[in-house]
Formats: C-alpha cells, structure tokens, sequence
C-alpha cells in the first residue's frame, strides 16, 4: 500500500493535479488566435469611443487643467501659496511624490518579478501596470522639482560642466534619487515600450485607417514577427526583468533613506527602506485593482481579467499589507527600544496628538480593511475588491501624510512646534495630479493596447497544448 | 532587371505553430540555410529550429552594465577627490556614499545595452520588407505563421522550392516580389 504523506507517491500527487485541473483557466471563453487580436485590438481600432470614455476623459481633461493651471501659479507666486511653513517644510508636495513613486514601484515589479518566476497569469495585467508605472512615475518626478523654491534651477541636481564649477553633493540621498528616478524611467519605458512592439504590428495590420496605419507603423519600428526576433526580444525582456526587480528595490530605498537620512524623530530609522518598500509594493497593487476593475467591465474584459486574476492579485494585496503592518508594529517598538525621549514622544505624538485622526484613519485603511481579503467570497467579489483597494490608496496617501507631517511638527524644541493646514492650492494640486494620471491612463487604453496580445496568443497556444 | 532577379522568395503559410516548426525542420533538413520564420508570438523550438540561437545579449548587457556603473563611480570618485573636494567637518573622501548613483547607472547602462541591442541585432527599425509585399502577410501578426525560403538560397530553385514547400502541407505558397 502506498504512503499517501509522501509527497512524491502517486496517491498523494493525485489529488494535487486533480485541482490543478479544476482551476478555471486564465483564458477563459473560446477564444482563438484571431479572436484575442480581434477583441484587444478592436478596443484601439474602433472609429467610436464608449461614451463613459468622453465623459471620463473631459473631467480627467478638466482635472488636468487644473494640474497644470495651479503649476502655473506656483511658478508665478511661489512656495507661500501652500500651506507648508516652518517648521512643517514638507507637507503635500512630498506626500503626493511618495505616494505616486510607490504607486509607480509596483506596476514593472509586478510584471518583472512574474515574468521571472512564470507566472502565467502576469500575462494580461503586466500591460497596463507598465504603463501604470510609467504615467504615476512621471507624476511623481514633477513634484520634487515642483518643491523647490526657485524650481528653475532643478537640473542642478545633474553633473553637468558647468561655469559655476560645481558638483553635485553625492552622499545626498536627494541626489541619489535622481538617479534612481532616472534610472527606473528610462528602464521601464523601454520594457513597456518592448513588450508593446508585436502588438503595435497587430494594429497597424488590422488598422482601415490610413493614419492609424501610419502611426502604428511607425511605432512598430517595422516588427514582422521573424522567429529569431522574437527569440531576441523574448531574451531582452528576462534580462530587463532581471534588472527590474533589485532596481525597485533600490529606487524605493533611496526615497526611505530620504527621510532615514535626516535626524528629525520619527524619521531617523534604519527600518525605513524595507518600510517604504513593502508600502510602495501594497499600494501599487492595490492602484493595480484599482483600475482593472473598471477596465474589466467596461471593455467587457472578464475572459482575460478573470476571477482568478483577481484573486492572486488580492492575495499579494493581504500579503504585503502584513508585511506593513508588522512594519508599523515595528516602528512602535523601535521607538520605545530606543529610549530616546524624542522618538517616544513623535510615536505618542501621533496616536494622541493634532493629527492623530489621521493615524487612526490609516490604520483603519491600510491595517483593518484589507483583512477582509481573507475572505474567498471577497476575493471573488470584483466591485469590493475595487472598494477595498480605494480605501487602502486613501490610506497609503494618509501614512505618507501622517510620516511627513508629524514627524516636522514637532521635533526637539517646544518653542519650534507648529500646525500645518493646506490651502485649496494643495487640494487642488493634489486633485489635478490623480485627474492628470486618469488623463494619462485613458488615453492609453484608447489608443494602446492594454492587454499583450502575444502573450495571450502564447497562453491560448499552452492551454490547447494542456492535456 | 530581369524578372526572375527581383524575387525575394517563397512565402509558404500554415495555420498552426507546429505545423511552422515541422516546416522549418524539414527545410533545414532539405539543405536551405537562407530561411526566415515568421509568427505572430514567441514559438517554443522555432528559433533553435532555424539554426544557432543569438545568445549575445547577456555579453552586451554586461558591457552596458560596466561601462555604467564604472563611468559613474569614476565620474563621482574624480568629482569628489580631485575636481570638486568637499571638506565637511574634515571628513576624508570615502566610497560607499558613492554606491547608490553608481548602482543606478550600471542598471541603466545594461538596460539601455539589453533594449538598443536586441533592436539593433534584429536590424530594426527597418520600415520595410520585401514579405510585406505579400497581401496575405498581414495574418503573420494576428493568426498566421509563414516560412520563407529566400531566393539566395545556394538550394533555392523556383518550381522545386515551390513543390517542395507545397509538400509540407502549407495552405498556399505565393512568390514574394523583391
């Protein structure tokens, strides 16, 4: 009789591959090869947009106005428009770069780090946290410029030969976050650009539109879909993906080591960098939910975004939020470990002090809400799904917040204690970043296209091969 | 120019990826070297089926890697020892301060090696080709896989190329003009 606890005899595989093969497919529906192209590349390739896609894009247009329009006035009046004053430097304008870097981190982490470990369902989502990544990214890069008190003078942070002679400070980690930045653009613009190359061929094949023919033409560099090209690219992407994941990594340390860096209480902790990672991850994830809900039902996208999908998706979510609220745990009993009075009273500070409605309602948003995810029959459930990642990105701009704000307002001597209130130009820069990113991100899903039609042609060409 | 010159090959379609695979095998099998296999995603065994794989990326992204990471260390250490001091509170120069920008610029370095290279090894951009010609071509990017023996091939000779491609089950062979 055969042992069924060892996992290498065939009575206790059994029962493992009968619930492989009862796993709903990631494909779902009968699709065939010229279906997948018909359906993803319909979504670019029709004359007329859905008319939610105008009425969403003027408001985000309207919002993008505002962006710019408040930019505009920043520029003409200043940093005194805002809020922010000593001894609170550091308010909105660095909670929102936060915010929108860590939304950026996840977008090429998710597809790299799925790419490496083939994962198959990474296939349909990577596309558009790609481009996720690389719209939040661009966001992020305009506010530390637009910090600055005299931000025309910006490109100082580059070594550049200059008549001044002057060097960059290089054991800044404001300077190595320029780097950083650069670095994490540049590289995942090329592997969103390389991913999108075959399909941009599809649609300049399939496109009536002489302009669109053009214009697809153009960006599929001449794409023919030669075997030896596609084994090149196919090894382009695993390098870059390779790359990919210790960079952000990186990238999201140095924005942790921006604050570790400093000696105000509250910041100084060596906990940061792994802190800010595991934040970035949870609320990039969780932007990932946030917008492929609203993709799946309005382009009538569940064959590709299936429950499934959405399930392992909001699994990652409930992981990394565990791994932040041990983070918060942690910051808790490293201030108290450290005996330093300061540090107690930044901690106390924030649960008892002006802003600890704040603290509260992150933890409410960030700790308590997504342990719902425990749940199967949520994970299941899309339009909660789409509630809970809303809550947890309101949360995750809430902790940016409450790490930024209460840590300045009170530091080491009474006398320098201060409030921080914003002023409507605050909101209305934050407002109009989040309508310029929905700018961004509609158009891309009008005139892109948001699912890898390659890989799905690959997934289509695994499940028949699949007994 | 005569006809016959301006031929670029023959373009032999088939409907599945296996059916592609089994074609080129043959082909190499038949002693054509000059082939060129067209499909609208990545083939598993395809490229290896064509003849030596290009496994020159690694090589170039770890160029691309050292020459970034080493310029920017060098670019920082002359910057801070020779050209541009800093004596804060009599510090000395020291190098893990450096590290982070260098980290960043060797990533980028490789990537931008990894992303140019695999464009350029392929010779892209190159708007056009002479398949393109073909009207039917068009399903390579969508549902179609193609084969085509070009016309410099040593074997290359256009009725036997043509019944030999015929043979492998192709669902039509067409000559592609140059």
């Amino acid at each position: 009789m055969p042992d069924i606890r060892r996992p290498d005899s065939p009575a206790a595989r059994e029962p493992a591959e009968q619930a492989r093969a009862r796993r709903p497919p990631l494909l779902a529906g009968a699709h065939t090869y010229d279906t997948i192209s018909a359906k993803i590349s319909g979504i670019v390739l029709t004359t007329r947009a859905a008319g939610w896609w105008h009425i969403a894009f003027a408001a985000c247009s309207l919002l993008t106005l505002v962006f710019f329009g408040s930019i505009g006035y920043l520029f003409y009046e200043g940093v005194g428009i805002w809020g922010l004053n000593v001894p609170v430097v550091w308010a909105f304008d660095i909670t929102n770069y936060v915010w929108w870097i860590a939304i950026a981190m996840s977008g090429t982490f998710i597809s790299a780090a799925l790419h490496l470990t083939r994962q198959p369902w990474g296939g349909s989502i990577s596309r558009f946290a790609e481009a996720m990544t690389v719209f939040a990214l661009t966001i992020a890069g305009i506010f530390p410029i637009i910090h600055l008190g005299r931000p025309w003078f910006f490109y100082w942070l580059m070594p550049y030969p200059n008549v001044m002679s002057l060097w960059p400070q290089w054991r800044s980690p404001l300077v190595w976050d320029f780097f950083a930045i650069l670095a994490y653009l540049l590289l995942s613009l090329m592997f969103w650009y390389l991913g999108m190359i075959p399909d941009f061929a599809t649609l300049r094949d399939r496109a009536r539109v002489r302009g669109a023919q053009l214009a697809y033409g153009l960006l599929a560099l001449g794409w023919r879909g030669e075997a030896r090209h596609w084994q090149r690219r196919q090894s382009a992407q695993l390098l870059l993906a390779g790359l990919a994941v210790p960079l952000v990594v990186s990238v999201h340390s140095v924005v942790g080591l921006d604050f570790a860096a400093g000696n105000t209480p509250g910041w100084h902790s060596t906990i940061f960098p792994p802190f800010f990672v595991a934040g970035a991850m949870f609320s990039g994830f969780a932007m990932v939910m946030t917008i492929v809900v609203p993709l799946r039902h309005a382009f009538d996208l569940g064959e590709f975004f299936t429950e499934r999908h959405l399930d392992n998706l909001a699994k990652l979510i409930l992981a990394m939020g565990l791994v932040l609220a041990y983070s918060y745990v942690m910051e808790l009993f490293m201030a108290w470990y450290s005996a330093d009075r300061y540090e107690i009273y930044t901690a106390l500070n924030r649960m008892r002090g002006p802003y600890a409605p704040v603290y509260w309602a992150l933890i409410l948003c960030v700790v308590v809400v997504p342990q719902a995810l425990w749940s199967r029959r949520v994970r299941r459930a899309p339009w909660l799904l789409f509630g809970i990642s809303l809550v947890i990105n309101v949360g995750m701009w809430l902790e940016r917040f409450m790490l930024i704000v209460t840590s300045e307002h009170r530091d080491f001597l009474p006398s320098a204690w201060g409030m921080f209130y914003p002023t409507r130009w605050d909101w209305a820069i934050l407002v109009g970043s989040i309508g310029f990113f929905g700018w961004l991100l509609l158009l891309f899903v009008r005139y892109a296209p948001l699912i890898s039609m390659s890989e799905m042609r690959e997934l289509l060409t695994q499940q028949q091969e699949a007994p | 120019m005569k006809r016959g010159e301006s031929v670029h090959g023959l373009l032999a379609e088939f409907a599945s990826p296996g059916g592609l695979v089994q074609a080129v095998r043959a082909a190499r099998a038949a002693g054509y070297r000059r082939l060129e296999a067209y499909a609208p995603m990545v083939v598993d065994g395809l490229a290896e089926a064509l003849g030596p794989i290009d496994n020159r990326l690694p090589g170039l992204a770890l160029a691309g890697g050292l020459i970034g990471g080493i310029g920017a260390f060098l670019m920082q250490w002359l910057s801070v020892t020779v050209v541009y001091p800093l004596n804060i509170g009599g510090r000395t120069p020291s190098w893990p301060g450096l590290i982070p920008a260098t980290f960043e610029m060797t990533v980028l370095g490789a990537a931008l090696a990894i992303f140019f290279g695999a464009l350029l090894r392929s010779r892209l951009p190159r708007l056009y080709h002479p398949v393109f010609n073909d009207d039917g071509f068009a399903a390579a990017s969508s549902d179609r896989f193609f084969l085509c023996i070009e016309a410099a091939d040593p074997e290359y000779e256009g009725e036997r190329t043509r019944e030999f491609l015929e043979s492998l089950q192709a669902l039509r062979v067409t000559q592609v003009e140059a």
